[in-house]
């Protein structure tokens, strides 16, 4: 039995998110910013996914800004909130994690690099935690931006945003933290999380893929990176694409009505393969935090093992799993987040994140845990009919 | 676990690889494909066999035929392995054939061993030659289409590979791949062929090797011990090259071998060049054993050249392989593979 096990990279869509989709692709077609009736349905229809999407977060309608998805809502945040500091109050300052997804770390290169800003990287522990210590020692008065991650994409490790927010506010620094693996599994009331910035996408909560959430609090310093029309408080131009931002909000409001009974299943799923892997698979180490971490996320590195050839012969048993060093092309990176928390490039070279979802069973997982062990055994002895 | 056989499809991206595993998908065999990420020069001189634009384009024909495709990292192994040995052996003196190498380290070594791990029971190349089965033993044969035969470049396999070797063009002449890789709308349909060494990325192995060496000037000597002139390193010569050489006279010169200890490169006129025995070493019979002296044999010592009769001599510290008419084109580190007819027997290195 096949099973996918890669629900962090992306989720499948739930039927009834569909069904309030399909009429925005059919007959209410109109432009949300149309005069006639055809707009005005549209423009319904997105500023209830709107009040929606507020709902959940416990915020303002006005404070949910959607977007293209994760990655833009990343780069809305980082470069909008960096740009409006420089021109604001010349901060140049960017203090960013070195466990960030690539949508934040990338752009805060580019933002370096092109647009001379000045970068420093948050020291982290050796489980990817950002210290309220250290941030307290970096944070400056000229300090543009702050980002860390919310709940680790690739080693599950969830940060005390909370914590580090206060001590943003304190030194009046825009905090936007990435909370893409959140919505099914973690609170992300803003009031409760404190962050001024904080991106969502929804295929990562059974949503459709290419639409997102950047909130945006009230008197946050922001500055458009795509300019046109005055949509979205003319933060982000461009005609509305109204069936997926209908399909995003219901697929919060369903991750949030299920958000406990979900995480609870998530964790014990997940504590039986951090158990089962740790007891089976000599030489495996879990990756990231024991407790403080997302519910649904299993990460390990797995010692003389290829990452790379794991997860093909894996896929080939039917298990569909990722790496932090997978790669399509063969040129295979040690994942960047394991070297920042001080790993050789070798072991990190050895990664597997497992990650369960909604369809996922138990039997599913005892399938996957025996295959793992066949793979790893099979690529640990040596190939006698092979030269 | 069913008893049907997987195979896996080492592909390149190119359209002999991409047919190759068209054919098997075709005849109902459960398919994988298998790309080997090999090193280059560099990013401005990628591998020819593995550009990111290959890999795209294997990845879109394993698409087409909905077969699991991975990429498997080998830079580093087919690097030590192939490329500083055809570096070392131009230092050496040789003219090192790279192909052999990579092909029984490589291909029928890494990438067999990563297949069989994934589950694979037998390879598929996309090469031409022909592979048959006679009482449970493999012979090795010329393609049907001779114009592109590569069993020279097989002849460093044994039955322990072959019995899990799949050759599916060995049949098939070149146009009818081109056919069916057209009608099947693979993009690599037309891509035009190279013979360079796929590392070089285009350029010039000369060039290539002057990056990687110390050039090492030296005399140029007739055979007489005369010194003519000045060659600019010995690695940048092949023995029966013409070309090149520098010196105008009333004869063209070739050259005729190389001194590697004293570092000259010895030429003369065409009546000079041309031996008619040589020694071989590090031979492989593809069916485990040497010929019986009756078997007539041909040997081939240089890809895409004609395999003339030949007898070998096996003497307790070496073998030797004699010719009847002298060939001009003996260069150690190259392989001399032998036949029986089409039946590829197997092969050596050049040593001498």
């Amino acid at each position: 039995m096949p099973a996918y096990l890669d629900y962090a990279a992306t989720t499948p869509l739930d039927e009834r998110v569909l069904e309030r989709m399909l009429p925005y692709l059919e007959q209410d077609f109109g432009n949300p910013s149309s005069i006639h009736a055809w707009g005005q349905r549209a423009d319904w229809a997105v500023e209830e996914a709107r009040e929606r999407v507020a709902d959940g977060l416990g915020c303002r309608p006005e404070e949910v800004i959607f977007t293209s998805g994760g990655s833009e809502s990343d780069n809305l945040a980082l470069r909008g909130a960096a740009f409006a500091a420089r021109e604001n109050r010349g901060a140049n300052h960017l203090l960013i994690s070195p466990v960030e997804h690539d949508a934040v770390s990338q752009t805060a290169i580019d933002l370096a690099a092109r647009h001379a800003f000045e970068l420093e990287w948050l020291p982290v522990d050796n489980l990817g935690r950002v210290d309220p210590d250290d941030l307290r020692k970096t944070i400056r008065s000229d300090t543009a931006l702050l980002s860390v991650i919310y709940g680790n994409n690739e080693i599950g490790t969830v940060n005390p945003i909370p914590e580090l927010a206060a001590i943003a506010r304190e030194r009046g620094v825009t905090f936007h933290s990435d909370a893409l693996q959140a919505p099914c599994q973690l609170p992300t009331l803003v009031g409760d999380l404190g962050v001024d910035l904080l991106s969502i996408g929804a295929h990562k909560f059974y949503g459709p893929k290419g639409v997102g959430v950047l909130f945006v609090r009230n008197g946050s310093q922001l500055l458009p990176i795509q300019t046109g029309g005055s949509q979205e408080r003319g933060l982000r131009a461009g005609t509305h694409n109204v069936p997926l931002i209908v399909g995003l909000s219901v697929a919060h409001e369903i991750a949030l009505a299920r958000q406990e009974t979900d995480a609870s299943r998530f964790r014990m799923l997940r504590d039986l393969i951090i158990d089962e892997v740790l007891k089976r698979v000599p030489g495996a180490r879990l990756t990231g935090h024991r407790v403080d971490r997302l519910p649904n996320n299993a990460s390990f590195v797995i010692q003389g093992i290829d990452g790379n050839s794991l997860l093909a012969a894996l896929d080939l048993a039917g298990f569909a799993c990722s790496s932090g060093s997978a790669c399509k092309t063969g040129d295979p990176e040690p994942s960047k987040v394991l070297l920042a928390l001080g790993m050789e490039t070798e072991l990190a070279l050895g990664s597997l994140r497992v990650t369960v979802g909604r369809q996922t069973t138990e039997a599913e997982v005892g399938e996957f845990l025996e295959a793992l062990q066949e793979a790893v055994v099979g690529f640990r002895s040596p190939v006698a009919d092979a030269s | 676990m069913s008893t049907r056989r997987t195979i896996a499809v080492a592909m390149s991206g190119g359209v002999d690889s991409s047919v190759a595993a068209a054919l098997l998908v075709d005849s109902g065999e459960k398919v994988f494909g298998l790309m080997l990420r090999l090193w280059s020069a560099g990013p401005e001189r990628p591998n020819r066999c593995c550009s990111p634009r290959d890999v795209s384009n294997a990845r879109k024909v394993a698409g087409r035929l909905r077969i699991p495709f991975y990429v498997l990292d080998a830079k580093d192994e087919f690097k030590n392995r192939v490329v500083d040995s055809f570096i070392s052996g131009y230092a050496d003196g040789l003219t090192p054939n790279p192909c052999l190498r990579c092909n029984r380290e490589i291909r029928w070594g890494l990438l067999l061993e990563h297949a069989t791990k994934l589950g694979a029971t037998h390879l598929a190349t996309g090469h031409y030659a022909l592979l048959r089965r006679t009482n449970g033993h493999y012979r090795l044969y010329r393609a049907l289409d001779r114009r592109k035969d590569q069993s020279y470049v097989l002849s460093v396999l044994g039955q322990k590979q072959l019995t899990r070797t799949l050759l599916p063009l060995g049949e098939l002449d070149k146009e009818k791949v081109r056919e069916i890789a057209r009608d099947l709308g693979f993009v690599t349909a037309d891509r035009p062929e190279s013979q360079d060494l796929c590392f070089l990325g285009g350029g010039d192995y000369r060039t290539f090797l002057a990056e990687r060496m110390e050039a090492t000037p030296g005399a140029i000597l007739d055979k007489q011990g005369n010194s003519l002139a000045t060659h600019s390193g010995l690695e940048n010569f092949t023995i029966g090259q013409r070309k090149g050489i520098g010196i105008s006279g009333p004869e063209p010169l070739y050259v005729i071998d190389k001194d590697v200890k004293r570092n000259a490169l010895i030429v003369g006129p065409r009546a000079e060049l041309g031996r008619t025995h040589f020694t071989v070493r590090e031979l492989n019979w593809v069916s485990g054993s040497p010929p019986s002296g009756e078997t007539p044999l041909t040997v081939q010592v240089r890809y895409r050249t004609p395999a003339v009769s030949a007898q070998l001599e096996t003497f307790q510290d070496r073998t030797e392989v004699v010719v009847e008419k002298p060939l001009t084109h003996i260069a150690p580190g190259q392989a001399a593979v032998f036949y029986d007819k089409d039946e590829c027997l197997g092969g050596g290195l050049i040593s001498r």
